[in-house]
């Protein structure tokens, strides 16, 4: 049993429990925040990401005791955004989604690609959501919608 | 009604935003792992490890309480040890024999998965081996004496057109190929699972899955209780591509007898390496065709051997093989054909459904054949293949005319114009660092034959609702498709009101009718149809108030005729059209080959919405070149090698280019607004297209997939 604070989607956040319970689990069971998925849980399939202090990780590898006192981001709380909304409005717009058990995944690494780089090139962009897998669309769509959520953002990012 | 958005204004082709899109991007929709269930337990299954035995004792250790161990013991008297497919030879529980690896011999249930782990752990189950046999070949030669009747084929096929016998004997040339593909992963995104709960004195399962009257029949059976007693509720479903039409029958079969005896809810749901290993794959294939040629060197013609590896048990196996044959002389008229088919029995997992359902194994050959012939006969693969295509009129491989409106030589000029097909062939030939392939094929639309009407008899309804907006009520689900704007769109067309006030809710078998399961590329062309009548008859009755209901079932075309016994006349309603080029170059730094273009053009019908069809395209494209490339799964020991995303690698964002799609209109006359089936036909063309670029890359035939880079090296050592 451990417990520490962290700052989950902007709030301070305190967990107790086990520090190598996987942050997947963590905030799907401890939090209810079911929007990062399980598509492997051995960080293959991009699924479970969420932004920790900024930078896309894979919430399956990540034991929780490993963000204490930094901050997360997941899916929730980058829909809550204006860059989170661009990228949301410009992918449903593309025809990004099919299934959807990708989906949120590909929002974080959209998310974490134009905070880096708002202007990216298609291989960049491909680059950057090659830890996601999709395995309904083919990517094309995923990739217009991110390219369409740079130009909608261009303000904000 | 609120006549605001109206479609009207646009074509049905017109694309919308799809009405699932914002629930999946913000995360708040809910898959199976996603609900919350009060008391839930967890569940694993205990499976075989041998991949043929006889069981000789399974010894389950005294268990803590709250847990459970399930086995046949607790099918209550009346059901029956065997999951209703289309047979029901595969039982829920292994009986004295195990047929292959990761056969259900019982379940472990309990509150604490980490208990559930240890407890599975300590059951220790003693076994007699046997022989197995994993390969077509084996399974052919009974190796280990046969495991099923004495031959080991769960059936053989024949379908016979002109005199094929008199052609060989006539001819000046016999040209042939041996085409072979593998196992394919379905590798849907979101893994199998499945929630079974007793609600108001009734099973009840929450499930990932396509089909949920096939759930409902098979668990029935298995409790040997009437289908009305089962409750089965479609919840968003995280992919499925065949994967989730037959598979979730085995779960749900062994999660509702433990259901039936613990009375709580309880969680099957598989982790990524368990679903890889232990669920159904598709059928790999081993296709010989022998062609006759004339002295000119005209297709006189063909005598097509066909087998596919359907592993332990029959599941669909039957129904894949007839759709592979069926498909077997793809968009061709050669005058005189034999094709035998035969399904053989393996100890590897049973294979079954995933998009395409035979045809992409059936086409493959044919394809390749094609090319390999063009090339023997010194064309280019597309001018040969547009010489023999099939007409309207035309005889079919079932000795009926063929009654589609045909726009094959349309659509070679459209990707031509697109990819530069004709001009690049040519020019390749020189080019040591450049291939192009094409592939033409067709897809049968709907169930084969007459099972439409004789099996399916699919029935829709709709429903005036009191806040002015209309309910949709049909069991074809979701799953990544598009399905239900598609049918939104289609009913809100017809009311001329907007997509938003048509109401579509996850199929709930207690509250829709069977209108058939969702496979087949039949949902929007026969359901869609079914839907367009129920609308417009709404219309019509709608000054009738709220409480309105409408209801309308599948009345077959007329003058289609079939014969299930001999498999002779119209084989399908209907076919979806498409040709694929792929393009590929050798990587000049890493002497890698790279796929640099990939142009489709598909006759659908009328596409229900641009977009969602182009989506189809390239999702199904790029699973394709994934089969044609990357996805190798092989069994070693009755167990699949690969099974992790480490290994069984699948297309990532970088492996392959985008998909151009353009579409040719033609409307049928019985699907919506024209429509036809389109998620199967987008993945069959990519892979002997693919194949047909690599040979023509490394001037020599490939005659097998996945062509991987190592696969590629051993072809041009060869020689
Ligand atoms: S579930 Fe974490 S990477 Fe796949
Ligand atoms: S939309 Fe299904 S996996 Fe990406």
């Amino acid at each position: 049993m451990n417990e520490f604070n962290f700052t989950l989607n902007g709030k301070a956040v305190t967990y107790r429990g086990d520090p190598l319970k996987r942050l997947l689990d963590v905030l799907r069971e401890d939090f209810g925040l079911t929007g990062a998925k399980e598509g492997c849980g051995e960080g293959e399939c991009g699924a479970c990401a969420a932004l920790l202090d900024g930078a896309m990780v894979n919430t399956c590898l990540v034991p929780v005791g490993v963000v204490a006192g930094r901050e997360v981001t997941t899916i929730e709380g980058i829909a809550g955004t204006k860059e989170g909304q661009d990228i949301i409005e410009a992918l449903a717009d593309a025809g990004a989604v099919q299934c959807g058990f990708c989906t949120p995944g590909m929002v974080v690494a959209a998310a974490s690609l134009l905070r880096g780089n708002p202007r990216p090139t298609e291989t960049e962009i491909r680059e950057a959501i090659s830890g996601n897998l999709c395995r309904c669309t083919g990517y094309d769509m995923i990739v217009s919608g991110i390219r369409a959520a740079a130009k909608r953002g261009r303000r904000s990012w | 009604m609120n006549k605001s958005d109206t479609l009207n204004e646009t074509g049905i082709s017109a694309p919308v935003r799809r009405v699932d899109a914002m629930e999946k991007l913000t995360g708040k929709a809910r898959y199976i792992s996603d609900y919350p269930f009060e008391g839930l337990l967890h569940a694993r299954l205990l499976r075989s490890d041998r991949p043929r035995a006889k069981i000789l004792g399974i010894e389950v250790p005294d268990l803590p309480a709250g847990y459970s161990y399930v086995d046949a013991r607790d099918i209550p008297a009346g059901g029956r040890n065997g999951i209703r497919m289309i047979t029901d030879d595969w039982p829920v529980f292994a009986r004295d024999e195990v047929r292959f690896v990761g056969e259900t011999l019982g379940l472990v249930v309990g509150p604490d998965r980490e208990k559930v782990l240890e407890i599975l752990s300590g059951i220790r189950v003693t076994y007699e081996e046997l022989e197995p046999a994993f390969t077509i070949e084996e399974g052919l030669a009974c190796k280990g004496g046969p495991i099923v009747g004495d031959d080991n084929l769960y059936g053989t096929y024949h379908l016979t057109k002109g005199d094929p016998e008199a052609a060989f004997r006539r001819a000046a040339r016999v040209v042939e190929g041996t085409y072979r593909t593998g196992f394919q992963e379905h590798l849907y995104l979101e893994p199998q699972g499945m929630v079974g709960t007793w609600e108001d004195g009734k099973i009840t399962l929450y499930a990932s899955a396509q089909c949920p009257f096939y759930i409902r029949k098979s668990v029935a059976h298995t409790l040997g209780i009437p289908e009305p007693a089962v409750r089965v509720r479609q919840v968003t479903t995280g992919g499925a591509f065949g994967g989730k039409e037959h598979f979730p029958d085995v779960i749900a079969t062994v999660l509702s007898v433990a259901v039936n005896k613990i009375r709580r809810p309880i969680r099957l749901v598989f982790e990524r390496a368990e679903d890889i290993r232990f669920t159904c794959k598709r059928h790999p294939s081993r296709v010989t065709i022998r062609t006759a040629l004339d002295e000119a060197g005209a297709i006189i013609g063909m005598d097509i051997d066909t087998v596919i590896n359907a592993g332990g048990y029959t599941s669909s196996s039957l129904i894949v093989l007839q759709r592979a044959i069926l498909h077997g002389i793809g968009v061709y008229n050669i005058p005189n054909v034999h094709i035998r088919g035969r399904a053989v029995a393996t100890n590897t997992f049973p294979s079954d459904a995933f998009r395409g359902f035979g045809a992409p194994q059936g086409l493959f050959a044919i394809e390749l054949h094609m090319s390999h012939l063009a090339r023997e006969l010194g064309m280019d693969p597309g001018s040969f293949k547009q010489k023999y295509f099939i007409k309207t009129g035309d005889t079919t491989i079932t000795n009926t005319a063929m009654k589609d409106e045909i726009r094959l030589n349309e659509m070679f000029r459209k990707v031509d114009a697109m990819s530069g097909y004709r001009r690049k062939v040519k020019a390749y030939d020189d080019d040591p660092l450049k291939g192009i392939g094409i592939a033409f094929v067709n897809h049968g639309c709907g169930f084969t034959g007459n099972g439409e009407q004789e099996i399916i008899k699919a029935v829709a309804e709709m429903e005036r609702l009191s806040d002015g907006r209309a309910a949709l009520y049909v069991s074809t689900v979701e799953m990544g498709q598009g399905l239900q704007t598609v049918l939104r769109k289609i009913a809100a067309r017809e009311l001329d009101c907007g997509v938003d006030n048509i109401v579509y809710d996850n199929p709930d078998t207690d509250r829709v009718p069977d209108s058939g399961p969702t496979v087949a590329s039949r949902s929007t062309m026969v359901v869609g149809y079914l839907v367009q009548q129920c609308a417009r008859e709404l219309k019509r009755r709608w000054g009738e108030g709220p409480g309105t209901r409408v209801r309308k079932q599948y009345r077959h075309p007329e003058g289609l005729t079939w014969d299930q016994d001999t498999l002779q006349g119209d084989a399908y309603p209907s076919y979806g059209w498409g040709v694929n080029v792929v393009e590929v170059a050798f990587d000049p730094v890493t002497y890698e080959v790279k796929t640099t273009g990939i142009w489709t053009v598909y006759d659908v019908g009328v596409p229900m919405d641009t977009r969602i069809v182009t989506g189809q395209a390239a999702g199904g494209g790029i699973q394709a070149l994934g089969y044609a490339a990357m996805e190798v799964c092989e069994v070693v020991d009755g167990r699949f090698r690969q099974h992790t995303l480490t290994d069984y690698t699948i297309p990532t964002a970088m492996d392959f280019p985008s998909v151009a799609c353009e579409f040719v209109e033609n409307p049928y006359a019985y699907g919506p607004f024209g429509a036809k089936g389109a998620g199967e036909l987008v993945f069959d063309a990519a892979a002997p297209a693919y194949a047909d670029a690599v040979g023509h890359l490394i001037g020599r035939k490939i005659h097998e997939i996945p062509v991987t880079p190592e696969k590629i090296m051993e072809v041009l050592q060869d020689e």
